[in-house]
């Protein structure tokens, strides 16, 4: 009995999210679209960071040194110039992120004193940009001085650095930031198909009807729920496909693994918009809340900036956010097959996010009244 | 049916009449927002919420990164340098005494590199070639573990520093890079991050405060109702927007003084620039709204739109956070269609680096033609007439 009032539930929700050509439209194709945007945008390694020389050096170091630059992939030579009154205009005009300078006695103190100074200037106003292209400067002149020193039969250094990296050998930001877009598109499906529903119903009136049927509560809600557990699936999983053979992200954990942690994100991150949507009196109340809810979520979920640089408190709020979580499944099965009892610490915290927040969703259906 | 008010005779009331009708048309919008105050929470609790939490925890300094150091035959050369990473206040060092514990330890992400001396650590120390250092990453976060192998390198060049000048021994340094960081000095992440959030919030806040103003009006029918009246369409536009403009600025003035006074990020712009900038956004941020809420006619998939095409477009494309110029070159071209592209630009030179005059003006040009084609398309979508 309670299986056939369900399902005609859930072909109403289908129907009401699905009829729409708009709507079905704003379902199925912007994830796509972003995946295939961000994916490629969204990358932390630079790649022709323009730069300015200026070499008063006519010395072959100089030369030599501004030719590692002008060869490498990293950076992009905008222009040669001749005077420090140049520099000031380029950069603030960000026709140039970097200016390398040499000064004029640069090849000799690297002769006679075995010590010479380079410049490097760098625009701050984008200062991730700028640190990363300041280390980039850093490893072309470190090749350059190994060279020198074994071309001119110096002592090294007592100790030298070999740095190997595990899961990303070449340390492709694109490894760690597909996997991370996963999550967040998932996440964004979700809480547009629940979001908005029982706001949606609350506002026509409609959620009156629907308490007084037969339905008990516990079944609204798993009418108002399957739906976006449905959607959500199927598209996280062709979203996941694109990731392994459209980016070539690798995969080397194991699937379920992956399907248990998608599973218990979708629970919660459900639950936490169905209960949006209750608290909700408007839609304009109900989009008010999707956004304070999927904002700080993403920000928040370790996706650009790593959660342990955030202060104490961030960190603990954290602990709420269950993209925070997922992100951990996704980047763990994807690059490196987490080891269990770290997958077992994501998926619990989940699944209490979500019975929590569906079970306050239901109390509210016959609760909140106005 | 099409009523066209350009139509109607024209009489010397009219003029009077619009100031009239737009006064009754902003009155009418005024009470709605008071009424739902979600409208007034977006236009001021948005900007906080999301500000407070963006300016503490965006932060791409890392500080006290748990590492693991393998020490396999203690000495004198060895414990300095475990000092030296005890010292930093990058590190927070964990000793182990098998290569095998600390492997465990970052695969199950306890540390995130491991430094290991080798049991010939000494032995090599002073002999030609240098002793091997070798260090582990978990390069999963690539930017993060590029970022924690620079400060490995950072301490153990600072100690190697040391070593030699208390040893006495001449170590040539060859080439140094001397760094200048203009415009931040401490190359402090926040400087940069909280002027780009801005961008993104207002962003959020403006579609999001007209998304569904329109949309709303066909919904509940009460658009048929303002058809019957003598309103004209641009009078109906006028009328949605000017409040919504009113708190837009409201909102940026609350996020910019939390910039200058919460974040003490330097504003070494003006003041008028910066807001004349923020209105030309906000005229194009709230038409984009608009014109979401005029062709979608209903809230469900109005707010849907707004959902999709605000937040992450501004977060990822707009430069805030990652790099234009490393986008592959398509990618480039479409993020000129982003409007907080040119205002994270403006508002990062602003508050950071003065009145740039040569990098604002494009950016205020792009700025105003994306709010002429937004207001332009959201006329030309919206017409006076029942389907």
């Amino acid at each position: 009995m309670w299986i056939t009032r369900l399902r005609a539930l859930v072909i109403k929700e289908f129907l009401a999210l699905l009829k729409d050509k708009k709507s079905r439209l704003v379902i199925i194709v912007p994830p796509m679209v972003q995946l295939l945007v961000f994916g490629y945008a969204a990358t932390f390694d630079l790649t022709h960071i323009p730069y300015a020389l200026y070499n008063e050096d006519a010395g072959m170091p100089a030369r030599d040194l501004a030719a590692r630059f002008s060869g490498s992939p990293n950076f992009h030579e905008v222009t040669r110039i001749t005077h420090e009154a140049e520099i000031r205009p380029l950069i603030d005009r960000k026709q140039v992120l970097v200016v390398i300078h040499a000064s004029p006695t640069f090849s000799r103190d690297l002769r006679l004193k075995q010590s010479a100074d380079l410049q490097v200037i760098v625009d701050g106003r984008e200062s991730n940009t700028a640190m990363l292209a300041l280390n980039y400067a850093r490893t072309i002149v470190q090749e350059f001085n190994a060279q020198w020193a074994k071309a001119h039969g110096l002592a090294g250094a007592p100790a030298r650095i070999s740095v190997r990296s595990w899961f990303n050998p070449n340390l492709e930001s694109r490894w760690f930031i597909v996997p991370g877009i996963v999550g967040l598109l998932t996440m964004v499906v979700t809480i547009l198909v629940t979001a908005l529903s029982v706001a949606r119903e609350r506002e026509q009136g409609t959620f009156d009807q629907l308490l007084v049927t037969p339905l008990r509560p516990v079944e609204i809600l798993a009418g108002k729920a399957i739906p976006g557990f449905i959607i959500g699936a199927l598209e996280a999983t062709v979203i996941i496909f694109m990731a392994r053979f459209w980016f070539q992200v690798p995969l080397i954990g194991d699937l379920p693994s992956l399907y248990a942690g998608l599973f218990l994100f979708l629970l919660s991150a459900i639950g936490v918009g169905l209960m949006i949507s209750s608290l909700a009196i408007t839609q304009q109340q109900g989009l008010l809340g999707a956004f304070l809810f999927l904002v700080p979520a993403i920000i928040l979920s370790g996706f650009a900036t790593p959660i342990a640089n955030m202060p104490p408190l961030i960190q603990d709020i954290t602990l709420l956010n269950p993209l925070r979580y997922f992100m951990v499944v996704l980047r763990g099965v994807f690059l490196e097959d987490l080891p269990f009892p770290l997958l077992l610490a994501q998926l619990w915290p989940m699944a209490i996010i979500g019975v929590c927040a569906l079970g306050f969703a239901g109390w509210l259906f016959r609760h909140r009244m106005y | 049916m099409t009523i066209d008010p350009t139509e109607l005779p024209a009489t010397g009331s009219r003029r009077g009449g619009t100031v009239m009708r737009l006064r009754g048309l902003i009155r009418k919008e005024f009470l709605q927002i008071i009424r739902d105050p979600s409208s007034i929470a977006i236009a001021f609790l948005l900007p906080v919420v999301l500000l407070l939490l963006f300016g503490y925890g965006v932060s791409l300094d890392a500080e006290h990164v748990p590492i693991a150091l393998v020490v396999e035959n203690a000495n004198a050369d060895s414990s300095g340098l475990t000092g030296a990473f005890q010292q930093s206040r990058y590190f927070n060092p964990m000793k182990f005494s098998t290569m095998a514990a600390a492997e465990g330890a970052l695969r199950s992400h306890q540390v995130d590199a491991i430094v290991w001396l080798r049991e010939n650590f000494s032995t090599r120390f002073r002999q030609p070639g240098g002793a091997p250092i070798q260090v582990l990453v978990n390069g999963g976060d690539a930017n993060n573990a590029r970022m924690i192998s620079g400060y490995i390198q950072e301490t153990t060049a600072g100690w190697l520093e040391q070593w030699a000048r208390t040893n006495g021994i001449d170590v040539a340094d060859l080439v140094t890079v001397q760094p200048r960081v203009w415009f931040n000095a401490e190359l402090r992440s926040r400087n940069f991050l909280v002027p780009g959030l801005i961008a993104v919030i207002m962003t959020l806040t403006g579609a999001l405060l007209t998304a569904l103003v329109m949309a709303r009006e066909w919904e509940r029918g009460t658009m048929e109702a303002l058809m019957v009246t003598p309103v004209a369409v641009r009078e109906i536009l006028v009328g949605k927007l000017f409040p919504y403009f009113v708190l837009g600025t409201g909102g940026m003035a609350l996020s910019v003084g939390m910039a200058v006074w919460v974040f003490d990020v330097p504003l070494r712009g003006s003041l008028w620039v910066l807001f004349t900038a923020g209105s030309l956004f906000l005229f194009a941020a709230l038409g984009m709204g608009l014109l979401i809420s005029i062709v979608a006619k209903n809230q469900f998939v109005a707010g849907q739109v707004a959902i999709i095409v605000t937040f992450l477009p501004a977060f990822i494309l707009s430069g805030f956070l990652f790099d234009i110029g490393s986008m592959p070159e398509p990618i480039q071209v479409l993020t000129h269609l982003i409007a907080a592209r040119y205002f994270v630009e403006i508002l990062q030179s602003v508050f950071l680096a003065g009145d740039v005059w040569p990098l604002l003006i494009p950016n205020a040009v792009a700025l105003i033609l994306m709010a002429v084609v937004f207001l332009g398309l959201s006329r030309l979508k919206f017409q006076k007439r029942l389907e």
